[in-house]
């Protein structure tokens, strides 16, 4: 009791001592801030944010906004005063004539179902087993990774040549190249998306394992221990411990999944085109718009769906990641 | 990347082209004036000793071919040609582009419709006073193939080749076989085929273009050229009688065509052939590119597509025509006209045909003394024909080839029992693109 009152005044003691330095602070930086917008800071500043923003509006908004109002007209593409106003009969021509459209709508969402069921399990998997400190785990994560590396365009066409009906590896293992025995993996409707969804999720899965990993990584390394030490076992550290802190990583993942899901061309148009069976979205895009066909605001109206289903799924991702980090 | 016989653009693969399609369709439109400028590199010579021309002739032979026709031109006329080559398939895409920027002076381009198209579009000048000049080397039927809608001549062919049944001779004459004239002779044959172990009619529609040529041989037969071209160009109903008659034949000839076709490249298709797999091959006659050896190349023949009705006999050939356009106001069209002058020679033709032996010269005049025999025959087709078509893809417009009658055939191919449903759908979406 006697030491206390000594002690208390020496307690509110440290504060005063701080202030000063609080003070000189405060006083240095508006003079910092005045010193560092010289005109020709204004100048850099200026150009280093004003030309990426010209290029993202010209490159972004503006193309994207041409392309939604472009939705609402019919154009070939030659001479501006073409264009023609056609309301939403792209859209009605789209929704109840083209009989491409539901095939590649449906064929986008499988895509995107696929791609999170079979190779993202499969990418964690090999995660977890190369986190374990495995020999040679370079060699393999290099391996696992290769096909990420490779352009799809390649993927596409080498997975081509496994499934080609005729001299192709699996026909000729299986002897499935003779007339009776014929098995059509590039055209048959009921086969080909699945062949190519074999490509993507061969490729997908290297994708998913290398985020796992750099999750996997910035794990804490203490939880591993506490959770052992309590006695658990690998499977349940892995369920109750590891997995709940890769949240973020999953996310990531789903985020890239559907990007994934939604962008998929590249592999489908060099392995097929998009023949009956495996029609997409942005293959209808391009059948109509790029080269000679020029069916501007046709394809356009398929784009601007492209967009729309974009925005359904982007939309409340960003507003629960916003809410989460308010309420943060 | 691809060889494209029929003239239907492949667009090349890239991540941009995705780009394109999601983030702006109309990246695509305001980018037009970008892309002409990359297109017209070669326009800017404006003396009179030079004339600018926009090439697809990519492929190593044909490029040769072409650049020994402009060197004996300019020693000739004393105006070189600045020739700009561009990938085949890249030049088709862009020709929208290309011709609405800066376009050299003169372009490689199809006959038909495709040519009249943007002709009709005022992008293409007309060349009236050129075949004044050049229409006595020419026969009829390809002068009418060179004209516009107006009347008005555009265009300047080079080398022509037809679609037929191609077989091997050996094959035929070591099992008896005659070569079919009617229908009827050719169902029995692919029979007889079948029970020989052979695949009768060989087939590959991966690349969506060669069931068009398979569709236009059996509609022009069954209905005639002039109901034929009414179809083509949007008059006639995809739902009439008679194009439902062209699909019934095809129905009956489709169980003797090989299997698993949409998954087959036309040069695999073309293999089987080679390798006396196949009986025949319906095709252009660039199915000899895939005939390496000289001696399996001497054993090729082929046969017109047999009579389906008498009406009509096989009075149409399928004769995909190839050759040059004038741009709309060209820097140099004096010089462009005399270039286009000597295109429609003979001799311009023979130095082609020297290099590419797949073809034939657009041109009655033409030396054929040093044609091989299947040239001589393929000549001989084309010029007794009463009627030429270009291929469905050249007839027709190409946003509905490309976008409707490629995918609804491969449909066909596969399902041929859905043809009623498939052909209300193809009227249905035919009627929207032509009234565009």
């Amino acid at each position: 009791m006697t030491t206390s009152p000594t002690k208390s005044p020496e307690a509110p003691a440290p504060p005063p001592g701080s202030t000063p330095a609080a003070k000189t602070a405060a006083t240095k930086v508006p003079q910092g801030h005045k010193r560092l917008l010289t005109g020709r800071d204004r100048l850099t500043l200026g150009l280093m944010a004003g030309l990426p923003t010209i290029l993202h509006v010209a490159l972004v908004w503006v193309t994207a906004l041409a392309s939604i109002l472009l939705a609402f007209t019919t154009w070939d593409g030659i001479g501006f005063d073409s264009i023609e106003w056609v309301g939403l009969h792209n859209f009605e021509e789209l929704f109840t004539n083209n009989p491409q459209f539901w095939p590649a709508v449906e064929h986008n969402i499988v895509w995107f179902v696929v791609l999170i069921l079979i190779p993202t399990p499969m990418g964690l998997f090999l995660a977890v087993q190369l986190d374990k400190q495995i020999r040679f785990s370079r060699v393999y994560q290099t391996a696992f990774f290769l096909p990420v590396v490779m352009s799809l365009a390649v993927i596409g066409f080498v997975w081509q040549l496994i499934y080609n009906p005729d001299t192709g590896l699996i026909n000729s293992i299986i002897g499935a190249n003779k007339p009776g025995h014929y098995i059509d993996w590039i055209g048959d409707p009921d086969l080909n998306l699945w062949a190519i969804l074999i490509a993507a999720s061969w490729r997908h899965t290297g994708y998913m394992m290398i985020l796992y990993l750099a999750g996997l990584k910035s794990v804490d390394p203490s939880l591993r221990e506490a959770s052992a030490l309590d006695g658990a076992n690998e499977w349940q550290t892995f369920k109750n411990v590891i997995f709940p802190t890769l949240r973020p990583t999953n996310t990531v993942v789903l985020v890239v999944t559907i990007i994934e899901a939604l962008r998929a061309f590249d592999l489908v148009f060099v392995f097929n085109k998009g023949a009956e069976g495996t029609e997409l979205l942005s293959i209808l895009v391009t059948n109509n718009i790029i080269g000679e066909s020029s069916r501007i605001g046709y394809g356009s109206a398929i784009a601007v769906v492209l967009l729309v289903i974009s925005l359904a799924v982007i939309i409340p991702y960003l507003i629960a990641t916003f809410r989460k980090e308010r309420r943060a | 990347m691809h060889l494209t016989p029929s003239g239907l653009s492949v667009p090349g693969t890239s991540r941009r082209t995705l780009l394109r399609g999601i983030g702006g369709a109309a990246a695509l439109g305001a980018g037009v004036p970008l892309l002409s400028a990359c297109g017209g590199s070669g326009g800017s010579a404006a003396d009179s000793k030079t004339v600018s021309l926009g090439s697809n002739a990519s492929d190593a032979v044909p490029k040769k071919a072409f650049a020994e026709i402009y060197a004996d031109f300019a020693k000739k006329s004393g105006i070189k040609v600045d020739v700009n080559t561009k990938d085949h398939n890249t030049f088709q895409e862009q020709i929208n582009s290309y011709l609405q920027g800066t376009p050299d002076d003169v372009f490689h381009w199809f006959a038909g419709y495709r040519m009249q198209f943007f002709a009709a579009k005022g992008l293409a000048s007309p060349i009236d006073e050129v075949w004044k000049k050049i229409g006595g080397n020419f026969p009829e039927a390809m002068k009418k193939l060179s004209q516009g809608e107006d009347g008005k001549s555009y265009f300047v062919p080079l080398y022509t080749y037809p679609w037929a049944l191609f077989y091997r001779k050996s094959v035929f004459q070591e099992k008896g076989y005659e070569v079919p004239t009617t229908w009827d002779q050719l169902i029995a044959l692919c029979k007889q085929m079948k029970k020989d172990g052979l695949v009768p009619i060989a087939f590959g529609d991966k690349d969506a273009w060669p069931a068009m040529g398979t569709f236009d041989q059996i509609n022009f037969r069954a209905n005639g050229y002039d109901f034929h071209v009414e179809l083509m160009a949007g008059k006639a109903s995809w739902t009439d009688a008679k194009v439902r008659k062209t699909f019934d034949l095809w129905s009956e000839l489709l169980p003797y065509h090989q299997e698993g076709a949409v998954g087959r490249t036309w040069q695999d298709a073309a293999q089987t052939l080679v390798s006396k797999k196949a009986g025949m091959y319906l095709l252009g006659s660039f199915v000899g590119q895939q005939f390496t050896n000289k001696a399996d190349l001497d054993d090729l023949d082929f046969f017109a597509f047999p009579e389906i009705d008498p009406a009509y006999g096989q009075d149409t050939v399928e004769a995909p025509t190839d050759g040059f356009m004038m741009s709309k106001s060209p820097k140099n069209k004096a010089g462009a006209v005399k270039l286009l002058e000597f295109l429609g020679t003979p001799e311009a033709e023979q130095i082609y045909l020297k290099a590419d032996p797949n073809v034939v010269a657009a041109s009655t005049k033409a030396d054929t003394s040093s044609y091989t025999p299947l040239q001589k025959k393929a000549y001989e087709m084309i010029s007794g024909a009463k009627s030429l078509t270009q291929f469905m893809d050249r007839d027709s417009r190409p946003d509905f080839t490309s976008t409707v009658m490629q995918p609804s055939l491969q449909k066909f191919i596969r399902d041929p029992k859905g043809i009623d449903s498939l052909l209300s759908s193809i009227e249905r979406q035919k009627k929207t693109i032509f009234a565009s």
